[in-house]
């Protein structure tokens, strides 16, 4: 539907230049492919990833030659394929997007197992790919993948700032962790875990309920009282029941909740209540960051999706924004794909919602991780940023050989000495 | 007659016929869907032993694709294994874990077959999805190198690896059909239409069936071996319950006991799931338009109901055949 309505717009918008500028009327049109679950279990997310890249690439266009659906002096035409958050069907899609559509780039993605299913295709297609949501480590760090730009996050690049913080300013000395036990928990309980207990804390519990869990009921009730604190992470489905069940477990007025920061992303916080007040999380974004640039984001997003954005719509939003940077720096020949992902790789946007950003020697972003607590404002949840770490690796303070040298961070990576 | 045109055999012929001599011609996209077809027509047409000819449905056959499929992505980026042990080690895999689950499945029909199924099937979900030093869990194995089997034509190129698919398809193709028409599946038909006759009339009914379901359960290991090398990758997903649901409405779209009709549902399936989803978001409401109409008006699929109408026109006599 989106693709037949893009295809009529851009037919009226070559009635509507009569006499194009020389020099790029000739040029075909940039295909982009955007990949996202469209339909099931994710839907909800490729909603925010679908709606903030369209309106993104919107704006580029109304920017720069006045008419939607322009970049760097040529069209763009967007070609979104839904991916069902299947790996398999993901690597159907991108089969289509390269050797169908003939797409220039792509973008998009949203779990990690789409993500490690592309990687080596991606490869062999020499086809210029940004993961803007797909967060496993290792894409960016033991196996790193030529052709792929990261403008998202690392799964435990936020966390590892944030045990430091934990320890040092919160002062919790002794914290249970619960996570969702699949990958993207274990490298956000790893990261948070290694600086945590380098900086003086201790880990006495984790508890891994499977993905999909709904009733908690049963691993609240193995935490262990004398901790300071909970750690949590969860995900979207499971992120909305578990604040609740938590409160009701009687659990909130004793042991304060932090954790990942998907527990509590804008995505979750406008179905969360009361009980999420309170909860400390760190992610590389957060709408309620206070610069003219993301207020301005906020506000037009709402305005044309009535929703507040989430990171996967900031993250996606920029997507389109590296791209058009990149073209840009190269004048718009982006058939050269050697000289377009080397420009790929030199974007550095300064200005983004989340803040300034650009890329390591790995292809990850270094940004700015924003420690948020969540609290109430006009009768809303909003994540309040309570400290900034700018400019922060996904290698942390850590020099990236000694710390490549050490395995990914995993269920039983570190291994937790004071259980 | 014009309606004998439609006659099973003659109508294979002339679709062998065109999967053969026509990929030089098609876009390499249609052809990589060909290939999902083709591997996924193997598995809907194992199903279809113990669906169709013997009447048992499963819930829990993507266990044994999945075993296929994790075979060669543990073989193969692991040991560096080549194709000449994945495929006989997927299969017997397959063969083994259905011999085992067939013990405990087949003591139950009806809906508790279905319900020993579904479970069989996810215990072996939750092996792939927990067990990660050997399947890596959730992330799934990636960079499954395409098999190498010293043929001039290298199978990392679409068509190479077309041809690769439809051999494999036809090889088993030919070996159900064998099963299909011999006294063994004539008895699996006998066992669907009624049990107790059977059992009267002396058959070891339980064995037959046990073999069947072994058979099938091999079939689908096959298939899974192909499908990891088609794709490169393996994960959970390949294993889950919507994929089992997904092979038996192949089944019920192509036509119950028919071994083509599976493989032509699979066809419709993959071409519809990945061709409609292009055009519009809505595509699930589509494909459940076509799996409603197709019980409303072919409660016999897709081959059942062509075979009734063209029987109807040529006033033959009833035979009961694959």
């Amino acid at each position: 539907m989106d693709k037949k309505l893009i295809v009529s717009f851009l037919a009226i918008v070559s009635l509507v230049i009569v006499a194009p500028s020389p020099g790029w009327s000739q040029k075909a049109p940039i295909r982009i492919g955007f990949l996202a679950p469209v339909t099931g279990g994710g839907a909800a997310v490729g909603k925010d990833m679908t709606n903030a890249f369209t309106m993104s690439i919107e704006e580029i266009g109304m920017a720069y030659q006045g008419l939607s659906y322009q970049m760097a002096g040529r069209k763009v035409d967007v070609i979104i394929e839904d991916t069902q958050g299947d790996p398999a069907q993901a690597l159907t899609k991108l089969r289509k997007l390269v050797e169908n559509d003939n797409v220039h780039v792509v973008a998009g993605g949203f779990l990690a197992s789409e993500g490690y299913a592309l990687a080596p295709k991606i490869d062999e297609y020499r086809i210029p790919t940004l993961f803007p949501v797909v967060s496993a480590d290792d894409l960016t760090q033991r196996k790193p993948v030529k052709w792929l730009v990261r403008t998202g996050w690392s799964s435990s690049q936020p966390n590892q700032p944030f045990g430091e913080y934990v320890a040092k300013t919160l002062g919790y000395k002794k914290i249970v962790t619960i996570a969702m036990d699949y990958a993207f928990g274990w490298e956000q309980v790893g990261g948070f875990q290694r600086t945590f207990e380098e900086s003086g804390g201790q880990i006495v519990q984790k508890l891994w309920p499977p993905l999909g869990t709904t009733d908690f009921g049963p691993f609240l009730a193995q935490i262990k009282r004398d901790a300071d604190a909970v750690f949590a992470v969860m995900v979207a489905a499971s992120a909305l029941r578990f604040p609740r069940q938590y409160q009701d477990a009687g659990l909130k007025a004793r042991l304060p909740l932090i954790g990942g920061g998907t527990t509590f992303d804008e995505f979750v916080l406008p179905s969360l209540g009361d009980e999420a007040i309170g909860a400390i999380t760190p992610l590389m974004y957060s709408a309620a960051i206070d610069t003219p640039v993301n207020k301005r984001f906020v506000k037009e997003y709402r305005a044309k999706y009535g929703k507040v954005p989430s990171y996967y719509s900031e993250t996606c939003y920029n997507a389109a924004r590296w791209i058009h940077e990149a073209a840009k720096a190269i004048g718009g020949n982006i058939e050269d794909r050697e000289k377009f992902l080397a420009a790929l790789r030199k974007v550095e946007i300064p200005d983004a919602p989340r803040g300034s950003i650009k890329l390591d020697a790995y292809g990850n972003p270094i940004q700015n991780i924003y420690v948020r607590k969540v609290e109430k404002k006009d009768g809303e949840l909003w994540n309040t940023v309570i400290q900034t770490f700018p400019a922060v690796s996904q290698f942390w303070k850590y020099k990236p050989e000694e710390f490549l040298k050490q395995p990914v961070y995993d269920r039983n990576y570190p291994a937790c000495k004071y259980c | 007659m014009t309606r004998a045109l439609f006659s099973g055999p003659r109508v294979a012929v002339i679709i062998f016929l065109l999967l053969l001599i026509s990929p030089p011609f098609l876009s390499s996209f249609i052809l990589t869907l060909l290939t999902q077809a083709l591997i996924y027509g193997i598995l809907a047409m194992s199903l279809d032993i113990i669906l169709g000819y013997t009447g048992l449905a499963s819930l829990g056959h993507a266990a044994y694709f999945g075993l296929g499929a994790y075979s060669v992505g543990i073989l193969a980026t692991r040991y560096g294994a080549g194709f000449w042990v994945t495929l006989p080690a997927g299969v017997l895999l397959a063969v083994a874990v259905a011999a085992i689950f067939g013990l405990v499945a087949l003591r139950a029909t009806g809906v508790y077959f279905l319900m020993i199924t579904l479970a069989l099937g996810m215990v072996v979900w939750g092996l792939a999805h927990r067990w990660v030093t050997m399947t890596q869990g959730d992330n799934g194995i990636s960079a499954i190198p395409r098999p190498d089997l010293g043929l001039p034509w290298s199978l990392a190129h679409s068509i190479p690896f077309y041809y690769f698919a439809l051999a494999g398809f036809l090889i088993a193709f030919w070996i159900l059909r064998v099963i299909v028409r011999s006294p063994f599946g004539q008895t699996l038909v006998g066992i669907r239409e009624s049990e107790s006759r059977m059992r009267t009339l002396g058959y070891h009914v339980w064995l037959h069936k046990y073999i069947g379901f072994v058979i099938a359960g091999g079939f689908g290991g096959f298939a899974g071996v192909l499908w990891a090398y088609y794709n490169g990758f393996v994960s959970p997903v390949d294993l889950q319950l919507a994929t089992s649901v997904e092979v038996l409405l192949m089944v019920a779209l192509g036509g119950r006991g028919t071994l083509l009709g599976p493989a032509l549902g699979a066809g419709i399936i993959v071409f519809l799931k990945n061709l409609v989803s292009v055009y519009t978001h809505r595509w699930l409401l589509i494909l459940g338009v076509v799996y409603i109409a197709t019980i409303v008006y072919a409660p016999e699929g897709i081959v059942g109901a062509v075979r009734q109408w063209t029987r109807r026109a040529t006033r033959g006599p009833l035979r009961s055949e694959a």
